[in-house]
């Protein structure tokens, strides 16, 4: 907070200490004499310098930040609406919402829907749009140990819990890991024993574990494909219905930059934001890591 | 200010709530940084005895390895210790050219945490005793010496007269781990039931905002660290007496 504050007030008089430097460049010896009286004349010239700019803090999962999607659409806004400068905090889907509701951040783009609407409900938030949605898949060794290559998402679980294979969880409460709970609780299995590891850790770091374990688990595409180079992995079940994956944006009640919360979460759900999305990772991966249904 | 006053309460509350989770997780803290702990005393003060008692070139560039060795970043040595355990690791090929199949896996198991804490804690132990052993007069030695003493025998001595120095050492070493976040995290995998041991447990309730719990996990591992380094600072100062 206190560094938000200095650099806030490090930008301010960066402003001015540039005004200063434009009067004096423009009025040469005149304003050595009188630079007070000059100073009202910096206001205008000051419209043609670097505006100036407010921080704006954006909460979001460790998988979205994982995924590289920002470094393509923070970019993209900032030069949209350069009054913003933007500070992506990538922590869990859990800690975003608290982080939220302290209203230590000003604007969320996170990934439980339920968790979302009992947020806005709750009225911490103003309000919760769609924005685009990935899909979950199961990777695993090639070897395939429990066979689970073509099966359906039940049917899977089901192999993996009765071969007892080695299955990485998230275990951190993260949208992916409230998903997989989701799935297996669809599966009618309640997982446990020495195979189910509860790894308590983000999207990244499991699928290194999963990879160096030989192990399943379930993650966003995004996070795979990005990673996928690293990873001794490959995609053993996808396209089932229930991998849906649905990213809301909110911005936070009574945020410190409430304005630039709403300018932020208008801009994601517009047609420029949306068109982004839908290209990032076409050129890189050959198909697209989001597809935004903001409509 | 509540929000202390709460998770003070709570800490207590689970403490004594019969939580077997929690005393798993207390109980797997305390061993993977007490075995590290043993092990680091047993390279580290030797070490620091060699290096403190003795005059040899390159002395003062060894104590200085040592001292920044004590300020190794602990993701840094996590990281270390992943990369050489690692499936594409070298160790991993090694062993697979030698022994002609795969190795048993390593890592995100409670040894690579005792490997990653005792590369942590081995610097500390060492730094501070080489410290404490320099400290003591060469007359002593010396004298030692003359009477016959051994190697072996002078060594014993010159530890005993430092001991002092040398717990401060241990509670170091201890202190380094015990709090250590960053190794354990990344070569222990924070596995539920198998490697989460407190400070992961901790960074874990942070990241799922349970910031009330992870508060309180964090006074428990305070007070635990407290009754230790209490027990350290009694042997520390107990030879005092016979002494005066």
């Amino acid at each position: 907070m206190i560094d938000r504050l200095r650099g806030k007030a490090i930008r301010r008089y960066g402003v001015v200490f540039l005004a200063f430097a434009l009067v004096f460049s423009l009025a040469g010896c005149a304003a050595e004499e009188e630079p007070a009286a000059e100073e009202p004349a910096a206001k205008e010239p000051v419209a043609e310098e670097p505006i100036e700019t407010t921080d704006l803090i954006l909460a979001s999962t460790t998988s979205t930040q994982d995924s590289g999607l920002f470094e393509v659409l923070i970019p993209a806004f900032e030069e949209a609406h350069p009054e913003y400068k933007v500070n992506v905090i990538a922590v869990g889907t859990g800690e975003a919402l608290e982080l939220g509701q302290n209203k230590d951040a000003d604007v969320l783009l996170v990934h439980a829907k339920a968790k979302e609407e009992a947020f806005v409900a709750d009225g911490f938030g103003i309000d919760r749009h769609d924005v685009m949605y990935n899909d979950f898949i199961i990777v695993g060794p090639a070897a395939d140990p429990a066979g689970i290559k073509g099966a359906t998402v039940a049917d899977s679980l089901k192999k993996i819990s009765d071969a007892g294979a080695t299955f990485i969880s998230r275990g951190d409460e993260s949208g992916t890991h409230t998903a997989e709970k989701a799935l297996w609780e669809k599966s009618a299995i309640t997982p446990a024993g020495g195979w189910y590891n509860s790894a308590g850790k983000g999207m990244g770091d499991v699928l290194t574990m999963a990879s160096e374990m030989a192990a399943y688990t379930l993650t966003d595409r995004a996070t795979y494909l990005n990673m996928n180079n690293d990873l001794q992995l490959e995609i053993l079940c996808e396209g089932d219905a229930v991998l849906f994956n649905q990213y809301g944006v909110i911005p936070v009640t009574d945020a410190t930059n409430m304005e630039g919360a709403q300018v932020f979460a208008d801009w994601i759900v517009s047609d420029e934001a949306q068109a982004i999305i839908g290209e990032y990772g076409v050129e890189k991966f050959g198909a697209p890591l989001f597809f935004p249904n903001a409509g | 200010m509540e929000v202390f006053w709460y998770a003070l309460v709570d800490s207590v509350k689970l403490l004594f709530g019969g939580d077997a989770a929690l005393y798993e997780i207390i109980g797997l803290s305390l061993r993977v940084s007490g075995i590290s702990l043993f092990l680091a005393m047993c390279i580290g003060v030797p070490l620091g005895y060699l290096i403190g008692a003795h005059r040899f070139c390159g002395r003062g560039l060894i104590i200085a390895i040592v001292n920044t060795g004590m300020g190794l970043p602990p993701v840094v040595v996590g990281l270390t210790v992943y990369m050489l355990l690692s499936r594409s690791g070298p160790i991993w090929d090694l062993y697979l050219a030698w022994v002609g199949q795969d190795m048993p896996r390593v890592l995100y198991t409670v040894t690579a945490m005792i490997i990653a804490q005792v590369i942590i804690s081995t610097p500390l132990v060492t730094g501070v005793t080489l410290a404490a052993i320099a400290s003591v007069p060469t007359e002593l030695r010396l004298q030692a010496r003359s009477l016959g003493a051994s190697k072996l025998q002078e060594a014993v001595l010159t530890v005993k007269e430092a001991r002092r120095g040398v717990m401060a050492a241990v509670a170091a070493g201890f202190g380094g781990i015990i709090s250590e976040v960053g190794a354990v995290n990344m070569v222990g995998g924070n596995i539920a039931g198998k490697t989460r041991v407190m400070t992961t447990a901790i960074q874990l309730e942070t990241g799922q905002g349970n910031f009330g719990l992870a508060l309180a996990l964090g006074l428990i591992l305070i007070g635990i660290s407290f009754v230790i380094m209490n027990g350290f600072t009694r042997v520390q100062q107990s030879g005092g007496r016979y002494e005066r």
